[in-house]
């Protein structure tokens, strides 16, 4: 089996964020990145199944040249090899735009099963996964904890809210996007580090029209809807203070 | 005009449909809003939906879209909004639109905002949204041709701020022919899974630990804050991920929803997922080494600073 991980760089959780000038995006060059976590759970998922059922997982990133940060990531976790669609202008794609860049490399491979996390820890659109499916012609599914493939069809667990779940089958090729929790991630080991460095990354170059959809005119730190009382001092000054103000003010305890 | 795509499930109408009708009256000022359902045996729901101050109901009944598949839900919406061509589409952010709104949009050619939490009318309009795990929020404007896509953050727009009309809107049934065979897609029905008894929307103080605990063996810090408290233990989505606590304890949009008189939130940066599934309760503490985090945001009372040494000082002071 043939499956694909779409896999995305995305700032730290550590981060702390400062804008550009401009104040419409983020200043890139005070930024460490990292995996998006939701992805790295799509990757152990793409390992697991590949484990069970033979093949090889191809991890997919749309970028400029520091994305290669993380496909060496997923190389040394155990992916097989990668593609990367390398792009200044794919810096701070939004998700249409970063499915309609990998879409024609994807489709010359014609993987049976494509994976993705359920959203960015960036910008959190959470359409990537659905927009490539619509542009491969693949049928998909969303938010999906369980997977079990039989012969050319897969019946899969996708997650609704509050608790509840519903089983969906389908024909493969398809596309899930996974959520995370599905599975416990493993770590690169040194042995799959080392190995990383000998396997392919093929680059390929994304469609000369890109869609420009969404237009960020600007960026901000969120206003406060509540007025936070904010409590200083030592941990212990700061408890009795604190538990003073929920029995007297808020009536809390 | 403006369509809002309403929610249903097995004739049930999902509350955050009036959450995006307000966002659609909002964004509409005087033009008509129009709002479609789409299912099996929806006429109920459509009669319900036509209390609202909207110009009609739009109905899709089909056996085929009986269980919601995407591909059913992408072939229905797109025929209805080729048939009434609207300048915005209007959708609450619901797991079920999150599963089709995409598609549809990449199959129409036009640009999706999803989790808008405030229309400004002023320069586009914009819509709002946040970024980057809740730290930023984002004005977006949609470029290019109508019809341009809107899904809306549950909770973001009231739902008694929909205006009602004088007398009920007139429901029809849309136009649309549904090829069950191009329907990929087969739906289960959905179910819960066993659980144990707890009922996290009962407590009436509910402590919640997140990734700041670092490690599996530190909740039991969590633990014994929470005992302090006589309150109940929850977690963020993250922890019970690990598996450090069972997802019957988890709060937020994937898990349960909560409004006790105290929640007191260790460790937990907010996102938004999270605060989805705790911003009504009535005092909200919070405890995070940075802050910056965007749980302060919601928060009566707030505590920039190391959980490990301020949970232990809290512990203290209420056994004193």
């Amino acid at each position: 089996m043939k499956i694909a991980v779409c896999i995305k760089q995305v700032p730290t959780r550590e981060w702390q964020p400062r804008l550009n000038d401009t104040g419409t995006w983020i200043r890139e060059q005070d930024v460490s990145y990292e995996m998006n976590e939701p992805d790295a759970y799509a990757l152990e998922e793409g390992l697991r199944l590949r484990e069970k059922h033979g093949g090889e997982v191809v991890v997919c990133s749309a970028g400029p040249a520091r994305v290669q940060q993380v496909i060496r990531e997923a190389l040394a976790r155990g992916a097989d090899r990668a593609v990367h669609v390398e792009d200044d202008r794919l810096a701070a794609a939004d998700a249409y735009t970063a499915a309609v860049a990998l879409a024609p490399a994807m489709a010359e491979e014609k993987f049976d099963l494509v994976l993705t996390g359920l959203q960015s820890d960036d910008q959190g659109h959470a359409q990537f996964g659905p927009v490539l499916a619509a542009t491969l012609g693949v049928p998909h599914s969303t938010i999906i904890m369980a997977v079990e493939i039989d012969g050319a069809r897969m019946r899969v667990k996708r997650e609704l809210e509050g608790g509840w779940f519903q089983h969906v089958t389908m024909p493969l090729p398809a596309l899930l996007t996974i959520q995370s929790g599905i599975n416990q991630l493993r770590y690169a080991t040194l042995k799959g580090i080392m190995a990383a460095k000998k396997k392919e990354i093929r680059k390929a170059a994304p469609p000369a029209d890109l869609p420009a959809g969404l237009k960020v005119s600007a960026l901000y730190v969120p206003q406060k809807t509540k007025q936070t009382v904010m409590i200083g001092g030592s941990a212990a000054e700061a408890a009795a203070e604190l538990v003073r103000r929920l029995r007297e003010e808020a009536r809390a305890l | 005009m403006i369509l809002v795509i309403a929610e249903q499930r097995d004739g049930r109408l999902n509350r955050a449909s009036w959450e995006a009708i307000a966002a659609a009256q909002e964004l509409a000022g005087a033009e008509p809003v129009t709002v479609a359902v789409a299912g099996r045996g929806v006429n109920a729901v459509a009669a319900d939906l036509a209390a609202a101050a909207v110009a009609r109901v739009l109905t899709v009944d089909d056996a085929a879209l009986a269980a919601y598949t995407a591909d059913g839900f992408v072939q229905a919406f797109r025929q209805v909004i080729d048939a009434v061509s609207p300048a915005y589409v209007v959708f609450p952010h619901t797991y079920q639109t999150r599963d089709f709104a995409p598609a549809l949009a990449a199959r129409l050619g036009r640009p999706l905002v999803t989790d808008v939490i405030g229309i400004k009318a002023d320069g586009g309009p914009a819509f709002s949204r946040p970024m980057f795990q809740g730290k930023l929020v984002a004005d977006v404007v949609l470029q290019g041709p109508a019809p341009h896509l809107v899904s809306v953050q549950i909770g973001a727009f009231r739902a008694d701020a929909v205006k009602k009309g004088a007398a009920p809107a007139a429901v029809e049934a849309a136009a649309v022919t549904i090829d069950a065979a191009a329907i990929r897609q087969q739906a289960e029905a959905p179910f819960q899974e066993a659980r144990q008894a707890v009922d996290l929307s009962q407590a009436e103080r509910i402590v919640a630990v997140g990734r700041g605990i670092k490690q599996q063996d530190n909740v039991a810090l969590a633990e014994r804050l929470a005992a302090a408290f006589g309150a109940e233990l929850a977690a963020s989505r993250p922890i019970c991920d690990n598996g450090w606590l069972p997802m019957e304890r988890q709060i937020g949009s994937s898990g349960q929803t909560v409004a006790p008189k105290l929640y007191v939130a260790l460790g937990i940066s907010g996102a938004i997922q999270h605060l989805v599934g705790m911003k009504g309760a009535r005092t909200i503490v919070a405890v995070n080494k940075d802050p910056e985090a965007p749980i302060f945001e919601v928060a009566d009372y707030g505590i920039a600073g190391d959980l490990f040494e301020v949970a232990p000082a809290i512990i203290a002071e209420l056994q004193k």
